[in-house]
């Protein structure tokens, strides 16, 4: 084999394909696997032990684990926009040219050097808190060092889909309990699902040598599999993890189409241009089950003793998975240390393949179940009764110190006897606490020691569906708790580690659920095949192996090896007074990482279980959350990227505009022009030019995106009169009215004018961004508390286009395209509405203004909206019209002092507040009981509240700058005094410009008490030091009499 | 992501089309003048904080538009029933 330059790759076996040699590399170095092999296995293979760095102390560390569990190897493929971080090696299928980078570099310990060895639990917390520059100088190591890879640079250049699905049962987890449970299903008739996060179904089988039917289980698998491919209702995934389980069976599951390929699926082939790639790399399923069965297997759990992060400690399961499935043997002289018959298995596949095994380290007294006694027949050494309390070795395993262990009789308390007494099976078990040494350790040389606590159920998704896990003592494991959802967990998933179990539980999930999706009868009909498997001895629960040294004092023993957390650091936190394991876990960090302490959370909770002297069931377990392995922001985002992330509304002269080259503003989801720039023109002078023209001239702005509902019936008038806050009973047909509409506590929601069209027909206009939820909110009430009243409700927003001719010219220019409404002050007053024909077509012009000036708001169909504002174009040019936007609005609107809700209000405001009280009718007054209550207004009653009657409340106001050319940033704080802080904020700033028409920046502002602090300078302190002195001043700029918009 | 059945569509869809109303079966005082500020209080910001068992509000906003009640349990968020305003559950 070292031909291949692959020194730990085994001459046959395995399910690789040597006639498939890969190249790839691995921080740089050139290698060489085979297809088949993940890259974790080709580094095995290559003899490559180290494959990272501790986060928190730089400590070399090699591989652990063979799956979705593994902590230590957590790579990033490629470089640049299409770079992948976080993956792990043991998940990522070799390809050719792969090129893949560990995070060792990135540790803290290179970062910060000794320091790092000086992080105990709450690290965190306690530098954060103080000295403050003691955290500013840890946070940049952090911020540099945090996570264990980079986000990619630039967008991401593949594609990816998602998809909604729908079926009867979804079954996740294709190993031997899933595959029988979803044949089982499919066999009722089913529509069926089935996922498994690898490249091939099997799941354990595929690195087990255990014989079913008298065959290697390998033909059992394709078997099954090629049954299951004649239902047409069956659909199978494969590289597909469940990582999510949401309310209601809604699964979201990750299927990677192209990532074992290559990094970016190749570009369409026409064209060498085209970057488009041909295939979606990823793919989102979205499934709604109407029953699902969580066949997701079991986690090895590995034991914690010192220094068992030295590269050569591997989890027993995932050594056997190396030496079985890709023909690896990763040393030559393996230690076994174990707490069950399972573990039994890895030393005898160790030793099939002519390697030396130096013993196995049972803690049990006297094992002798059918593996034990397999291994002791091959000539395996058995030490019983013992553990391994250290690795020995830096950079790789030397050997192992093993020490007798004494099992202490009895729990910790009379109320854990109770508890065990009550285990359902009954069968022999051993407490947690009370293991210590009994005699001194002796060295064992080995290069490789791998270990099995016992198995830890995957009980995630579970978890997520909301069952609460429940605390085993006879499976020494936390179990799947009552569903909460449509769903049951079957086999290793559901503390089931037999094969023979796992395929009983599995053809009775499947038929369980089928038949409540309405299939079948809940019957097993499936022959369950023969397997080898032979029944094993009850285990032993044990979590951390004793040292000679206590804890504190032993070399560091790892919980999580992802962030290093270790046995001392959850003691610590124990004796700082944690108790919460959800508290632990954010204190120490146990299980944050990305592996979220797959190989962690068990042992970590028995430890801190010991140190609180309770038992691991009152401890509990902290939540598992998705997504079980992490998911790329790609694949959630799927193809609403770019123009398809979010609509955009266009008005209908949305194209006039674009051909002016508008700068645009988004408002909600509407593109407004902003201004209207010339060549060579800054913002301020596109700005200025506008409001002038307004001012002095005539001009043009498109105002469609005002909301506009259409309300109709007899009682249209009262209900307007319900939810606005002014008088709308009284109002007029072809009248026009400012409303207020009032939320029940009394501040403002929405602001706009309504129009009585005709007796029983009137239109109520919305503030742009709020057209919706007003909406909605005037539904709610007819609906809900008013289902008497005979009104409806039409939104009509993009049923017309609106344009509004303003300025001392407007009637003019109207003229010039409209001949049958009379325009003149005396017939169409201000606050009035007319319909006619403007250029020829169709219209309803409103006098209303938003700039103070004369100003006609013509709306017409919305497919005439760009022949209107031609029209109007073209009679304005003798009077030189002049678009503007939506920023010289506000400027114009400031001037007047008008406020926008949802920028000079907050949701906070009461009309008074905002000088309004004159558009609030008084609330009806308390009535004789005999009467029958007369509804006031929305929001009426907490007018009167005490709070909103405080003296000090803020109120609207303008600041005029003493520097007449200073504009106050928006948003800026009011002071008394200029000065050091802490001072008293007085209020601040909500809409500031520069005023051409004034030659001066205005601004409008919440001050406190301020309508009675007219003429007092008050103080802006700004960002870059300096404090800015302003008059408070009426918010009406000009023309306060309000006499131009009447001519 | 929830599943409601729509009571006027008559149709099981996805949580996406549908706006949360709050607590249902919150009657406005019929005549909010005679109540003092915090009987007003009560009913502008009490609710029930039920576990278990919940009736609230559902606006079917992407389909019908129009406001129903819905039966929910706040632990498991089964949908136990869905009932027409103005009906009692
Ligand atoms: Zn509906």
């Amino acid at each position: 084999m070292p031909a291949n330059g692959q020194p730990r790759r085994l001459a046959a076996g395995g399910r690789i394909d040597r006639s498939k040699p890969l190249n790839f590399s691995f921080d740089g170095r050139a290698m060489q696997g085979f297809a088949g092999d993940t890259l974790a296995s080709a580094l095995l293979a290559n003899g490559v032990d180290l494959v990272g760095r501790s986060f928190k102390h730089g400590r070399p560390r090699g591989l652990i684990g063979q799956g979705a569990e593994e902590p230590n190897a957590i790579v990033t493929l490629g470089e640049g926009a299409a770079s992948v971080p976080n993956l792990r090696a043991t998940q990522v299928e070799l390809y050719e040219g792969l090129a893949a980078h560990s995070g060792a570099k990135r540790s803290l310990k290179t970062l910060a050097g000794a320091c790092a060895g000086l992080m105990p639990a709450g690290f965190y917390y306690k530098t954060f808190m103080r000295p403050k520059r003691l955290w500013m100088f840890w946070e940049r190591l952090l911020r540099r060092a945090a996570g264990l890879g980079a986000p990619p640079a630039g967008p991401d250049p593949d594609l990816y889909d998602k998809f909604n699905q729908h079926c009867d049962v979804l079954v996740v987890g294709g190993g031997p309990t899933g595959l029988v449970a979803a044949l089982q299903a499919a066999g009722a008739g089913a529509r069926v699902i089935l996922a498994d996060e690898q490249p091939e179904f099997g799941g354990s089988l595929l690195a087990s040598t255990v014989e079913m039917n008298g065959a290697a289980a390998a033909q059992w698998v394709a078997e099954t599999v090629a049954e299951l491919r004649t239902f047409p209702a069956v659909q199978l995934l494969l590289r597909s993890t469940a990582f999510g389980y949401h309310d209601h069976n809604f699964v979201t599951i990750l299927e990677r189409r192209t990532d074992h390929l290559g990094l970016v699926a190749q570009p369409l082939a026409q064209g060498a241009a085209s970057t488009v790639p041909a295939a979606p790399r990823q793919r989102l399923h979205r499934v709604r089950a109407k029953q699902t069965v969580l066949a997701t297997g079991a986690l090895e759990r590995p034991l914690v003793f010192a220094n068992n992060d030295v590269p050569g400690v591997m989890l027993a399961s995932a050594l056997s998975a190396y030496v079985n499935r890709y023909a690896v043997a990763p040393g030559e002289r393996l230690l076994l240390c174990t707490t069950n018959d399972n573990g039994y298995r890895t030393a005898l596949d160790w030793r099939r393949i002519g390697r030396e095994v130096t013993a196995v380290v049972d803690s049990r007294p006297q094992p002798d179940g059918a593996l034990a006694q397999q291994a002791r027949a091959a000539g395996i050494e058995v030490i019983a009764g013992h553990g391994v309390i250290a690795a020995v070795g830096g950079k790789r395993v030397r050997g192992a110190l093993v020490a007798p262990l004494r099992i202490a009789a009895g729990g910790p308390s009379d109320k854990k006897s109770a508890k065990e007494a009550q285990e359902p099976n009954g069968a022999a078990h051993w407490p947690v606490a009370g293991v210590e040494l009994a005699g001194p350790p002796r060295r064992l040389d080995c290069d490789l020691i791998a270990s099995s606590g016992g198995w830890s159920p995957t009980i995630h998704l579970s978890v997520q569906a909301g069952g609460k896990p429940v605390w085993s003592d006879a499976a020494a494991a936390f179990l799947p708790g009552e569903p909460r959802q449509q769903t049951r967990s079957a086999g290793a998933a559901a503390g089931a580690f037999g094969l023979r179990e796992c395929l009983l539980q599995g053809a009775q999930a499947g038929a369980a659920a089928a038949r409540l999706a309405g299939f079948g009868d809940g019957q097993v009909s499936l022959a369950l095949p023969d397997c080898d498997a032979p029944a094993e001895a009850p285990q032993q629960a044990l979590f951390l192996v004793p040292h000679t040294k206590p804890v504190s004092q032993a070399p560091p023993q790892f919980v999580d090896m992802q962030l290093d957390v270790t046995a001392a650091d959850l003691e610590l936190a124990a004796r700082e007074g944690y108790q919460s394991v959800e508290h632990v876990k954010r204190y120490t960090a146990l299980g944050f990482g990305t592996d979220q302490g797959k190989l962690s959370n068990v042992n970590g909770v028995a430890i801190l279980a010991a140190a609180l002297g309770r038992s691991i069931a009152d401890t509990g377990v902290t939540m598992f959350r998705p997504a079980y392995t992490p998911v790329s922001f790609g694949a959630i985002a799927g193809r609403d990227v770019g123009g398809l992330f979010d609509p955009e509304r266009h008005t209908p002269m949305h194209s006039w505009h674009e051909a002016r080259e508008a700068v645009w503003e988004d408002v909600g989801r509407w593109k407004r022009p902003r201004h209207y720039p010339q060549p060579g023109e800054a913002m301020q002078d596109a700005v200025d030019r506008e409001c002038l023209a307004v001012r002095r001239g005539v001009g043009l702005m498109d105002a469609s995106t005002l909301g506009k509902i259409d309300i109709q019936g007899p009682d249209a008038a009262l209900f307007l009169n319900r939810v606005y806050a002014g008088r709308f009973l009284q109002l007029g047909v072809g009248r026009c009215r400012y409303g207020l509409m009032l939320k029940e506590d009394g501040t403002i929601f929405d602001d706009g004018v309504t129009v009585r069209l005709g007796e029983s027909r009137y239109l109520l206009h919305t503030t742009t961004g709020n057209a919706e939820a007003v909406f909605a909110w005037l539904e709610r009430w007819r609906q809900t508390e008013w289902p008497e009243l005979k009104v409806y409700l039409t939104s009509v927003t993009d049923h017309w286009a609106t344009a509004a001719v303003a300025g001392p010219q407007a009637r003019e220019v109207l003229r010039q395209v409209c001949a049958d409404i009379d325009l003149s002050a005396q017939a169409f007053p201000f606050m009035s509405a007319r319909q006619g024909q403007v250029a020829g077509r169709p219209a309803r012009v409103f006098r209303i203004s938003f700039s103070g000036e004369l100003c006609f708001e013509v709306n017409v169909p919305a497919q005439h909206g760009q022949f209107l504002w031609d029209a109007l174009l073209e009679a304005g040019e003798a009077f030189e019209i002049r678009p503007y936007g939506t920023e010289a609005m506000h400027v114009l609107r400031a001037e007047k002092g008008f406020i926008i809700v949802g920028q000079d209000t907050d949701g906070t405001q009461t009309p008074d507040d905002m000088g309004l009280g004159w558009a609030v009718r008084p609330s009806p007054k308390p009535q004789d009981a005999s009467e029958a209550p007369a509804f006031g207004f929305i929001g009426d009653r907490s007018l009167s509240l005490a709070d909103h009657q405080r003296p000090d409340r803020p109120q609207l106001v303008g600041l005029k700058t003493l520097a007449a050319e200073a504009v106050l940033p928006e948003g800026a704080q009011i002071v008394n005094e200029p000065g050091r802080p802490p001072v008293d904020m007085q209020g601040h700033v909500t809409s500031s410009y520069f005023s051409a028409a004034l030659n001066r920046s205005i601004a409008l502002a919440m001050l406190r008490n301020g309508r009675r602090r007219m003429g007092e300078i008050v103080h802006c302190p700004l960002a870059d030091g300096r404090t800015l002195a302003a008059q408070v001043v009426s918010p009406v700029f000009y023309d306060p009499k309000g006499e131009r918009q009447h001519v | 992501m929830l599943q409601i059945r729509c009571p006027y569509c008559h149709e099981l869809r996805s949580e996406e089309e549908f706006a949360y109303g709050g607590e249902a079966h919150v009657r406005r005082p019929p005549h909010p003048p005679a109540l003092t500020d915090r009987e007003w209080g009560d009913y502008l910001h009490f609710r029930h904080n039920s576990r278990g068992a919940h009736r609230e509000m559902w606006r079917h906003a992407a389909g019908c538009g129009r406001y129903f009640n819905v039966l929910r349990d706040t632990v498991s968020y089964a949908v136990l029933k869905v009932y027409p305003m103005g009906d009692e559950p």
